[in-house]
């Protein structure tokens, strides 16, 4: 059923190495309402891995990010991951309209009980980290779309999680601040080292920044696809238009394709 | 013609704007000069001459219908006298021990003093009580309907139940007061906090916060916009309570209900009559006013609702 499809062993991203630090095994989810969100599904995300979920909308893509984060029980198969150190990002900045960048960023941070000198100069790392630097003491709805996604980013990044979950952090942003957006977070992934679990269904977005990018089908999700990515990191913008990005890009398409037939 | 301005440089945009008058505002040709309508005095004007216009109109209004509805001073006097005719004999003496002005703000000043304390202490406990039924949908299944029920019981019918279980004094006052201003607060207050971002909950959950924690620092800031909502018109129902009190309870201090209640009686102090609910009137705009003033302070750096002057 899991058609694995192995481009070419990779060679220039970080070392994936170690344990899982995330494992999804035999995962099904079933809804109260007799929804099949997710059907069989396993996988594993090793550190220094980054890997992207594509499909069509409702394939129960989010669900598995809510699984592994502990919002949502699975009803069966297991989900292995040390939840005490997992970043979470949203399909929205979430931030709080009435805290400003700064403690914005500081959040997580704050109601997890890092003591105030840490936070502060975890904080300020982190601002440095994703350029934004000189909007501390802004409010959210001063800021653009972009900005505040990297606030949002900021705010994960104070805990350095072993593993991070992006719940298509930039489907709602326009095309050149999600590629600007998608370069700095290749960015921060190679600094971090963290294991990164993204969700997207934009095709591109997928081969961009992923070692492996998974396929899954209408609901019920179940994976129909499977594919390490060969390029190098760092990677360049350019990347987006060389011959292999594209034909890759065809073959998970055309996954896609079956999918809702 | 938006798209021709925008193509000619800014300097001979410029001399075209002044030739058109204001129109060259609605043109973004030179983002570096701030346009008219942002000036301080422009703006008061804007702001005051479109209400000024109805107030005059009013007025107006006010001494028409008294012109055509009355053929004898004596009894326009009596009954709906001029505007004017309010001020000579309601307001005037400005400051007399006996009549006018003077004892009329010193009737306002226990008016003055229930109403805050009365809409303090509705906002103490509306937002306690908003609080409560938050933290379960029981405790909310448990108490709304009797916060429906202060807020429909005929609190003038039953007077007597609470002269007996107030007295007539300041307390019962108090008790009114805040039997009428309560209920936007816990109502609004509620909305308010029923309303938080589903996915900041989520947020506050992966932080594995304490429900203290998660009511301080989301449910509650969150909920400010609307409980404010709630205070201001708390705040006129908090006047109107104070003054409805004086009416029905007659020891203690008296307000400007008991004024107001007194001068109706006689024919004779009509002028005095509408010279306190005029006073009691501004003391509810002003009220509304301070109300709007803090909300705004409190919110305007994050609330999509809040004025930001720039």
């Amino acid at each position: 059923m899991t058609s694995t499809d192995v481009a070419q062993p990779g060679q220039g991203a970080p070392a994936a190495t170690g344990a899982p630090a995330l494992r999804f095994k035999n995962l099904s989810m079933v809804f109260p309402d007799g929804t099949h969100a997710v059907d069989n599904v396993s996988f594993d995300v090793r550190p220094g891995e980054f890997v992207t979920v594509v499909g069509p909308s409702g394939c129960g893509k989010s669900t598995l990010l809510r699984i592994a984060s502990g919002l949502t029980q699975h009803t069966s198969g297991t989900c292995d991951v040390d939840r005490s150190s997992i970043g979470y990002v949203f399909q929205d900045a979430t931030l709080l309209p009435w805290r400003t960048v700064q403690r914005n960023v500081e959040l997580n941070a704050e109601l997890q009980g890092m003591d105030k000198a840490t936070r502060l100069a975890k904080t300020k790392e982190a601002i440095e980290l994703v350029n934004l630097v000189g909007h501390e003491n802004k409010y959210p709805k001063q800021l653009s779309g972009g900005m505040k996604m990297r606030c949002s980013l900021a705010r994960s990044l104070v805990l350095q999680p072993k593993v991070f979950l992006f719940d298509e952090p930039f489907g709602a942003l326009d095309e050149i601040t999600r590629e600007r957006l998608n370069d700095e977070l290749l960015r921060l992934f190679q600094h971090e080292q963290f294991a990164g679990l993204f969700i997207t269904h934009s095709i591109q977005e997928a081969v961009f920044l992923s070692t492996r990018v998974i396929v899954m089908s209408a609901r019920p999700g179940r994976i129909i696809g499977d594919y390490q990515v060969p390029f190098d990191f760092p990677r360049q913008h350019d990347l987006r238009y060389e011959p292999a990005f594209a034909e890759l890009c065809g073959r998970i398409s055309n996954d896609l394709k079956d999918a809702h037939a | 013609m938006t798209t021709s301005y925008r193509s000619v440089d800014a300097g001979s945009a410029v001399a075209a704007g002044a030739a058109l008058g204001n129109t060259v505002q609605a043109l973004d040709v030179d983002p570096g000069a701030p346009p008219a309508s942002n000036e301080p005095k422009y703006e008061f004007w804007k702001n005051a001459i479109p209400p000024l216009i109805t107030f005059v109109a009013f007025i107006g209004v006010w001494y028409l219908y008294s012109w055509l509805k009355f053929d004898n001073p004596a009894q326009r006097r009596n009954a709906l006298p001029y505007p004017h005719i309010v001020i000579t004999e309601g307001f005037m003496p400005w400051w007399d021990d006996k009549n006018g002005f003077r004892p009329i703000l010193g009737y306002m000043w226990p008016t003055l003093q229930i109403t805050l304390m009365g809409l303090a202490i509705s906002i103490v406990f509306g937002v306690f009580f908003a609080v409560v039924m938050n933290l379960s949908k029981n405790l909310e299944r448990a108490f709304f309907p009797y916060a429906v029920v202060l807020q429909t019981v005929p609190i003038l019918a039953i007077t007597p139940l609470l002269t007996q279980l107030f007295g007539e004094e300041r307390g019962v006052r108090l008790v009114v007061t805040v039997l009428i201003a309560i209920f936007p607060i816990i109502t609004n207050t509620l909305f308010g906090l029923q309303s938080t971002d589903p996915l900041h909950h989520d947020l506050f959950t992966l932080n594995k916060v304490s429900r203290i924690e998660r009511l301080r620092k989301l449910e509650l800031p969150s909920a400010l916009p609307a409980l404010m909502t709630g205070v201001r018109i708390a705040a006129g129902g908090a006047v109107i309570g104070s003054i409805v009190a004086d009416f029905f309870f007659v020891k203690g201090d008296k307000g400007i209900g008991y004024y107001i209640r007194t001068r109706q009686q006689r024919a004779s102090e009509r002028p005095e009559m509408f010279a306190g609910t005029i006073m009691a009137t501004l003391f509810g705009v002003i009220m509304f006013l301070i109300v709007g003033w803090v909300t705004n302070r409190a919110i305007r750096n994050w609330h999509e609702s809040a004025k930001k002057k720039s």
